[in-house]
């Protein structure tokens, strides 16, 4: 198993005919996602230059392929209408790619699209190694084992799924939830989904500062999955307080969302603090031998 | 986008929000013609974004038309003095200039975003008049919140029980559910990230009036306001983000700090943890860079120029992962940045790994540039040669 998606997991891409969309559409075809088909309103009944059917809405596509879940690379004007449109036609499962969506859509989706896990926005998605891909992922980069991953940040992740890698740490499903303030999918959604995953031995959770999330998750893990070996790194350490370096959750306001409060919810939930990405393999090789 | 405490207070005044009777005026004449002799004393704000007026001086008394321009004078004569983010601090172009109140008691009322709820949060304090970062740390018991259901939206008894909650004044009492209200609105029809009234005060003649205004929008909302374009090209960016903007980065892709060593890495998370390296090969970073997506050749040499004439950097440690981007191609990126800029050299550690690594490093040796193998070696390469 692994969590979320897996190698039959049916999906369609919102915005396919758009350049992200197409190109991206190319890479997790490549991978072995089961891309169904696309929407683009008004170009119905054409093929994709992948030779994947385009619909006009979502329900045409979900009702013609029976697809569940989505990959949503449309611009930020139109996100929110997209994810409400997949949520309308029984999508149950949405990753949104776009940036720069206004926190207010954000807020207004999450609240009212229930049943169906959205996965970001301004996130690179998740993959399920060796079975499916749904977002912007280097599939190259991650290989099929027992370790899950769940992670604030993008290239970030590839390094630590690199470093995992080469120390023989296969991988699960690894998560990119975003580093916007407002995500439809948290580190704590994550970790209830793999404490039922009988893939998933070992988990790493790359937290930054800011927001709260790491300290939710720690307090999860203390309660709910004392037995599972996991290894956490926070990002941004030595950033000053005040001002987002790039995610825009990445701010420090006052006392909150320091990464000194983050490491000691985790280390107080027994779970290891790497102080640096190369870190993370030799902690975790303390809890549990490599697999792969 | 940031707004100053005039452009708040127009917004407030569409809401119904009482602020005190004042006007906006650019220059010190100006403030003295609109100055009526009907108020016995006026008070004079400069106009920033910068916090600190107060202690700054840069908020000031007056008694009449004429006082109030010596005043105004005064206060935009000098900059606001630098700090960390503002090393030049920041001009005053204008003043708002309003009656002064008859104050007895100062609250705090504000809504913003919570993370964790995923709902609009409107916080309530009795201590009103002092940073709200301050009073969680000296006051925590006397922050009231109430977390909104946006579904169900705001209604008058949430302001009523907040004022419970807090222990306002009872002067406050009879006026808060609106102005609680307004703020509501504003938050929703602007598309904003905070709005705060600090103070909003209660007068001798039991008046609650906004005493300030600060209100964050959503830059990525903007689009659905054109109005506030004229509003943005008046504010002033600080000297980082105008930096990362004329380089054409995103605005939050770019900070200074006081280290000698440059850090250009790509995506946010990975910059957050290359400063984090170097931090812990025990040197001091001199910027956070995140390229973005994509680095080439352009790309690579204006962010290159841009931290080396813009920071004291001493060496630059690049660090790239290829995902979708390719070495080959970050590596070609780098060769000709390096080639074709007019800025001053400094010694360059290249860190190049992930898609096309091989390519990538033959290019860069062929440069006679040779990358190290690893985020920890290069940082304490790159701490050793700016020592």
């Amino acid at each position: 198993m692994s969590i979320f998606l897996d190698k039959n997991t049916k999906v369609i891409v919102q915005g396919i005919t758009g350049s992200e969309g197409s190109y991206h559409t190319s890479r997790m075809l490549e991978y072995g996602t089961k891309i169904a088909g696309g929407v683009t309103p008004g170009k119905g009944g054409q093929k994709t230059e992948h030779g994947l059917p385009v619909f006009d809405t979502v329900r045409d596509a979900v009702d013609a392929t029976g697809a569940t879940h989505t990959c949503i690379f449309v611009p930020p004007p139109f996100a929110a209408d997209a994810l409400f449109e997949a949520h309308d036609a029984g999508i149950t499962f949405a990753v949104c790619i776009t940036e720069g969506i206004p926190v207010h859509d954000v807020l207004r989706v999450v609240a009212t699209t229930p049943g169906m896990r959205i996965i970001g926005p301004n996130c690179p998605g998740l993959i399920s190694p060796g079975k499916s891909l749904i977002g912007i992922m280097p599939g190259h980069v991650f290989k099929e084992g027992s370790v899950g991953l769940v992670s604030r940040s993008g290239t970030l992740t590839y390094e630590v799924v690199d470093l995992l890698t080469r120390a023989g740490y296969g991988q699960s499903t690894c998560v990119g939830i975003g580093g916007d303030p407002i995500i439809g999918t948290t580190f704590v959604d994550c970790l209830r989904e793999f404490a039922n995953d009988s893939q998933t031995e070992a988990l790493v959770l790359c937290g930054e500062i800011g927001g709260s999330d790491e300290e939710d998750a720690a307090a999860f893990i203390r309660e709910h999955m004392p037995g599972m070996p996991i290894v956490a790194f926070i990002g941004g350490m030595n950033a000053p307080p005040g001002k987002s370096l790039g995610h825009a959750g990445a701010i420090i306001s006052g006392a909150f969302g320091t990464a000194q409060s983050k490491i000691a919810a985790f280390e107080a939930a027994g779970v290891p603090v790497a102080d640096r990405p190369s870190a993370i393999p030799g902690l975790l090789a303390q809890r549990v031998p490599a697999t792969v | 986008m940031n707004l100053m405490e005039y452009q708040g207070k127009e917004l407030f005044r569409r809401a119904g929000i009482p602020v005190p009777r004042g006007y906006h005026a650019a220059a010190p004449a100006r403030a003295a013609e609109l100055a009526t002799p009907d108020v016995p004393e006026w008070v004079v704000k400069a106009q920033v974004l910068m916090g600190g007026r107060g202690k700054a001086g840069k908020v000031k008394f007056a008694k009449s038309p004429d006082d109030v321009a010596s005043v105004a004078e005064e206060i935009m004569a000098t900059p606001m003095p630098p700090n960390r983010q503002n090393p030049k601090g920041e001009r005053v172009n204008s003043v708002l200039v309003e009656e002064k109140l008859p104050i007895v008691k100062e609250a705090y009322c504000a809504i913003a975003i919570d993370r964790t709820t995923k709902r609009p949060v409107i916080m309530v304090s009795r201590f009103g008049g002092m940073d709200i970062e301050e009073v969680s740390e000296k006051h925590p018991e006397s922050i009231a919140k109430f977390f909104v259901d946006t579904a169900i939206g705001y209604s008058p008894f949430i302001g009523r029980e907040l004022a419970f909650q807090a222990e306002l004044d009872p002067g406050y009492r009879k006026a808060f559910p609106a102005i609680v209200g307004g703020i509501y609105e504003l938050f929703f029809r602007y598309g904003a990230k905070l709005i705060e009234i600090n103070p909003l005060v209660l007068t001798s003649d039991g008046r609650v009036m906004a005493s300030d205004a600060k209100v964050e929008l959503d830059d990525d909302a903007l689009y659905k306001n054109p109005e506030f374009k004229e509003w943005q090209e008046t504010l002033p960016l600080d000297e980082d983000e105008a930096l990362a903007a004329q380089a054409g980065l995103g605005t939050r892709n770019f900070r200074r700090f006081d280290g000698n060593v440059g850090t250009i890495a790509n995506g946010a998370g990975l910059a957050m943890a290359t400063m984090d390296a170097v931090r812990n090969a025990g040197g001091n970073f001199a910027n956070f860079l995140d390229v973005g997506g994509g680095a080439n050749a352009e790309r690579v040499r204006n962010c290159y120029e841009l931290v080396v004439n813009h920071t004291g950097a001493k060496v630059m440690f690049i660090n790239i992962f290829g995902g979708i981007t390719r070495c080959d191609e970050v590596a070609k990126g780098i060769v000709e940045a390096l080639n074709t800029t007019k800025s001053r050299k400094v010694p360059l550690v290249i860190r190049l790994t992930g898609t096309n690594e091989e390519q990538g490093r033959k290019i860069l040796a062929d440069a006679k540039m040779t990358p190290v193998e690893t985020m920890d070696q290069g940082a304490a390469r790159a701490v050793e040669l700016a020592a």
